[in-house]
């Protein structure tokens, strides 16, 4: 009885790595000065900066500025992703492994990486400084974001293919881009659409921060409103950007639909 | 008469030094008319990889394959694209494009001598639209089929679109790798029953792997055993004795 191999034996390794990762938080948190007493002392202040925010205001001059700054907003979102989308097409088909010669894959590879690098925050410093203040500025880091995200997870999808179906069609004797539109297309089309879809979502959320450090948007506006402590008017462009944002969670949950 | 196909010392090894095919010399569709060969012989012994060979989805290490007077094997690119659309091919899994409906998978027999923005846009000659209808009726599918995704067909469904997809090449040949392997035993007659009938109207010699020894013998005019890579018997399906069937699976057990 007490000969039989343990059925469950234990693994060192993997509890060490918790018990490790569990020290460096609790070290990490007492040089960052990271305490409970700060958290309490926080929620007075908060209690009051929210009753401050309120009511939101719904000044006909404010709501003017903040709907077009809303609008630029949603146009640099709208923009960005369809650029940014129709560009990681060939990128991640030349990422795809089983598609792409491996030399060529490995260069997508590290394009796509120097894309993800960086927040979109960080590339649209870059990109005020070198084209100017305003929307383009903000298109263009997007843009950059979108190839990143949306070119890695279509490589992905493109080398789970099933090669069965493949195969097929290239035992019909169609060329590489036949056997791209007809046998690998129909198989990655669905989820390449939700990619998008989901890209989308992120790029409304992050044309609405790109306008902090000058590329155009909401975020300007948000920004100097914190400045000015005209909490009520952040109160309303929060709501807004709120609304916004589910409305397209909507939006792409109905393009998923269309295009299961 | 020249065969139609042929195949001198035809060698295939994955890894070198270990042949999965040893050199062999095979002629196929010497009557130039219809009727199926079987090549029938245990697992991992060749079969798919000498039927993947013909059309260079697998290329060979050495050999010729000769085809309408040309070898496949020094075919690259283009030509060898030229080629393979005039061999039509049969899949044990169907390998239909799932998410495409069965006309789609139909017309993807076409894919090798049309330029790419007809399948792009979809826009197929009204001539090829009807050949693919015609087929669809003669492989035994209704009509309103033409619209249903793949994925939402039976097998025995599937293999009959896979079927109407070969003969959409217009092929002067067609190879059958184990196209009755995933299916049932009624079934499979029937898939057997339709290769043999399309065989023989549209005067298509087909080549079919198969498992099944009753179905080889009852559907084919010629078997071809082979054997850890060496054609060990090729001759009329009359020929194949229960010895000779023991030299191809080793032992007598399996026969009851």
């Amino acid at each position: 009885m007490n000969a039989r191999v343990k059925a469950f034996a234990p693994h060192w390794g993997s509890r060490l790595a918790w018990v490790a990762a569990l020290v460096y938080v609790v070290f990490a948190a007492s040089t960052l000065q990271v305490s409970w007493e700060r958290v309490q002392q926080g929620g007075p202040q908060a209690a009051k900066l929210l009753s401050r925010m309120w009511p939101p205001n719904m000044a006909p001059d404010k709501l003017d500025l903040i709907s077009s700054g809303m609008l630029e907003s949603l146009q640099i979102a709208v923009i960005a992703s369809f650029v940014g989308v129709v560009l990681s097409l060939p990128l991640g088909l030349m990422a795809a492994r089983n598609l792409a010669p491996s030399l060529l894959a490995t260069a997508a590879r590290v394009a796509i990486a120097l894309c993800r690098s960086f927040h979109p925050v960080i590339v649209s410093i870059l990109f005020v400084k070198a084209v100017g203040f305003g929307a383009l500025a903000g298109v263009l880091a997007l843009i950059v974001s979108s190839m990143g995200f949306v070119g890695k997870l279509f490589a992905e999808v493109l080398e789970e293919l099933d090669e069965k179906q493949v195969e097929a069609v290239r035992a019909t004797g169609a060329g590489f881009l036949a056997v791209l539109i007809m046998g690998v297309m129909p198989q990655v089309y669905a989820r390449f659409i939700g990619l998008a879809a989901y890209q989308f979502d992120s790029n409304l959320r992050n044309s609405t921060m790109v306008g902090i450090v000058g590329g155009g948007g909401i975020g300007a506006a948000l920004f100097t409103a914190y400045q000015r402590f005209d909490y009520d008017v952040v109160m309303t462009i929060l709501v807004l950007t709120i609304a916004l944002i589910m409305l397209s969670e909507a939006l792409s949950m109905g393009l998923k639909r269309v295009f299961r | 008469m020249t065969a139609l196909l042929s195949l001198r010392q035809l060698r295939k090894e994955y890894q070198p030094g270990v042949p999965v095919l040893h050199p062999l010399d095979l002629d196929f569709g010497v009557t130039g008319g219809g009727g199926l060969t079987a090549v029938i012989g245990p697992s991992g012994t060749g079969k798919s990889t000498l039927l993947r060979c013909i059309n260079r989805l697998v290329d060979p290490t050495a050999g010729q394959i000769l085809f309408e007077g040309q070898d496949l094997a020094a075919l690259r690119g283009a030509p060898l694209r030229h080629m393979r659309c005039r061999i039509g091919m049969v899949f044990q899994e169907y390998n239909l494009v799932e998410r495409l409906t069965v006309i789609e998978n139909i017309l993807c027999g076409k894919l090798g001598v049309l330029p790419v923005w007809r399948p792009l846009l979809r826009k197929f000659a009204p001539a090829d639209l009807d050949r693919a209808f015609e087929l669809l009726h003669a492989v035994g599918l209704p009509e309103d089929y033409a619209s249903r995704r793949c994925d939402a067909l039976s097998g025995g469904q599937r293999q009959r679109v896979g079927i109407a997809r070969a003969l959409m090449q217009q092929p002067r040949l067609i190879l059958a790798d184990e196209p009755t392997s995933s299916l049932d035993p009624k079934t499979s007659v029937e898939i057997m029953e339709l290769l043999q009938s399309v065989s023989n109207r549209e005067q298509v010699p087909v080549i079919v792997n198969i498992h099944n020894v009753e179905l080889a013998r009852r559907f084919s005019q010629r078997i071809i055993g082979l054997s850890q890579g060496r054609v060990i018997f090729d001759g009329p399906s009359e020929a194949l004795t229960d010895e000779l069937l023991n030299a191809i699976y080793g032992g007598k057990d399996w026969q009851g």
